[in-house]
């Protein structure tokens, strides 16, 4: 088991916005947490990050308890994590700044040609679509080699169509990178189409409703009458019909 | 361009038009600057005040940049300092003109002390300011990736802050070239400030006043199209508005 959420409270003030989180996720795993806006998703994965101290509970990564941030476990942020003032090869690059000068260019190289970013390896963030800036973060993150991804609703910000390759990328980068990743969203069929779990949380504050098990092969037939029932179960599950 | 010649032209018609005045024409200072330049002086006076700007100027960022960052990243320490900065800076520098001669006796010591005195404050501030407005993300990705505090400052920090830091840097030295002129009217017996006095209290030569005027606004735009060609580098062009 690689990461472990033990117990996990956490209150802002007076207001408590996660209440008994418990959950483990393997190794090569990729969970989604599930919930609506507001119920604490982000506060989670910012837990897990290391970058906030929950108020009760801890969170271990194989088996150590997590105090703060780790290069061997990146976060991406919405495509505004970028560097703006680096091009995109330094952007890729900027985490390997402890490693030799030809294994940094090797690694660049090839992360630029994961994400489909070749020719681009000059340009400046401003001069990416926001599809490209995201693609852009995730090399950056996995040209460290992290065991884990944690991605919060990384692709909330983009149009539909962009959305949908992105998730298409991630999924080829995850099966060809094999790391654990969680991912944040509050989208519902987003969530159906990535993970192999979905975790529903509760509005806030954040419980754990319902952990659903996707057991269908990538690629995803989104017509499959499996995915569909899954799909709807979970709609069920947060209180809505599937229709409009 | 054409602005300037009009302002030259009602110049000319204004001096004209009033004849006892002792306001020189366009041509009466523009030989002005010509005789200074024969006799050497201007070029001495011009590289005189750029060189009490250029120290006091150069000392004011060397101070007002890593205390500004530091101020910026410790909310505990901008909150002890920046009450003094706040009270410190609505004084003129020139009131620190008595207590600069106190300290360094009349002199370019002085001089460059209120230059000094006049950019750090201003600069700090909007340092701690560019601090404040730093994404979070950008820190946290810095500290994700095992950055030191250091190397946080070195690679996040400093190249997060830089397109306002240069804005900042601009203003700043054009309150810098301000103030030297003002100061050199007191403190020493050359630059262009020092011209102006000299030239009115040796014998009211309002041309020479007139050509220190024109000097000081030319070299003024001067250093401020220099500061502006630093908003062109292209790991800054992402903080100014879209082109
Ligand atoms: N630093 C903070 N201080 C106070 N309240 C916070 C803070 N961070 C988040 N919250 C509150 O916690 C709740 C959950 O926030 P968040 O984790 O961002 O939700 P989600 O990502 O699911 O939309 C919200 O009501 C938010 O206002
Ligand atoms: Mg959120």
């Amino acid at each position: 088991m690689k990461v472990h959420f033990d117990s996990i409270g956490m209150r802002f003030g007076g207001v408590r916005v996660l209440d008994d989180i418990n959950l483990s996720v393997n190794a090569g795993e990729f969970v989604c947490i599930l919930g609506p806006s507001g119920c604490g998703k982000s506060t989670l994965l910012n837990i897990v990050g290391g970058f906030v101290t929950p108020t009760e509970g801890r969170v271990t990564i194989d088996g150590e308890p997590v105090t703060g941030p780790d290069p061997r476990r990146i976060f991406v942020f919405q495509e505004r994590g970028v560097f703006p003032w680096l091009t995109v090869e330094e952007n890729i690059g900027f985490g390997l700044f402890r490693q030799k000068d030809d294994e940094k260019r090797a690694r660049i190289a090839r992360y630029v040609q994961l994400v489909g970013l070749q020719g681009f390896e000059r340009s400046y963030p401003r001069e990416l679509s926001g599809g490209m800036k995201q693609r852009l973060e995730v090399a950056r993150a996995l040209a460290v080699d992290p065991d884990v991804l944690y991605l919060d609703e990384p692709f909330g910000a983009l149009d539909s169509i962009t959305r949908l390759q992105m998730r298409r990328e991630l999924l080829r980068i995850w099966q060809a990178e094999r790391k654990t990743i969680l991912f944040v969203t509050h989208d519902i069929e987003e969530s159906v189409q990535l993970a192999d779990r979905v975790v529903v949380l509760s509005a806030r504050p954040g419980r754990v409703r319902r952990v659903v098990d996707v057991n269908l092969a990538h690629p995803r037939d989104l017509s499959d009458p499996r995915y569909i029932a899954l799909r709807d179960e979970i709609f069920g599950e947060i209180g809505l019909a599937h229709q409009i | 361009m054409l602005g300037i010649a009009v302002a030259v032209a009602a110049w000319q018609l204004a001096v004209a038009a009033s004849p006892r005045t002792l306001v020189p024409t366009p041509w009466q200072t523009l030989r002005a600057i010509g005789e200074l330049a024969e006799k050497g002086l201007l070029v001495r006076y011009v590289v005189a005040s750029l060189f009490r700007v250029t120290w006091g100027y150069l000392a004011a960022v060397a101070v007002a940049v890593p205390a500004g960052v530091t101020l910026g990243l410790s909310r505990r320490g901008d909150s002890a300092v920046n009450p003094i900065l706040q009270i410190l800076r609505p004084i003129s520098p020139l009131a620190w003109i008595p207590i600069g001669i106190l300290w360094f006796g009349v002199g370019d010591a002085a001089a460059i002390f209120l230059i000094f005195l006049a950019s750090v404050l201003p600069l700090t501030t909007a340092t701690v300011e560019a601090v404040h407005n730093l994404e979070g993300v950008h820190l946290a990705a810095g500290r994700n990736f095992g950055l030191s505090h250091a190397e946080l400052v070195r690679s996040v920090v400093v190249p997060g802050i830089l397109p306002q830091l240069i804005v900042a840097m601009r203003i700043t030295l054009g309150i810098a070239w301000l103030v030297v002129v003002a100061a050199e009217m007191i403190a020493v017996n050359s630059g262009l400030g020092f011209l102006i006095v000299d030239a009115r209290n040796a014998g009211n030569r309002y041309d020479l006043v007139v050509a220190g005027m024109v000097l000081i606004g030319l070299i003024g735009i001067g250093l401020d199209l220099l500061m502006r060609r630093l908003e062109r580098l292209p790991s800054v062009r992402w903080g100014y508005a879209a082109e």
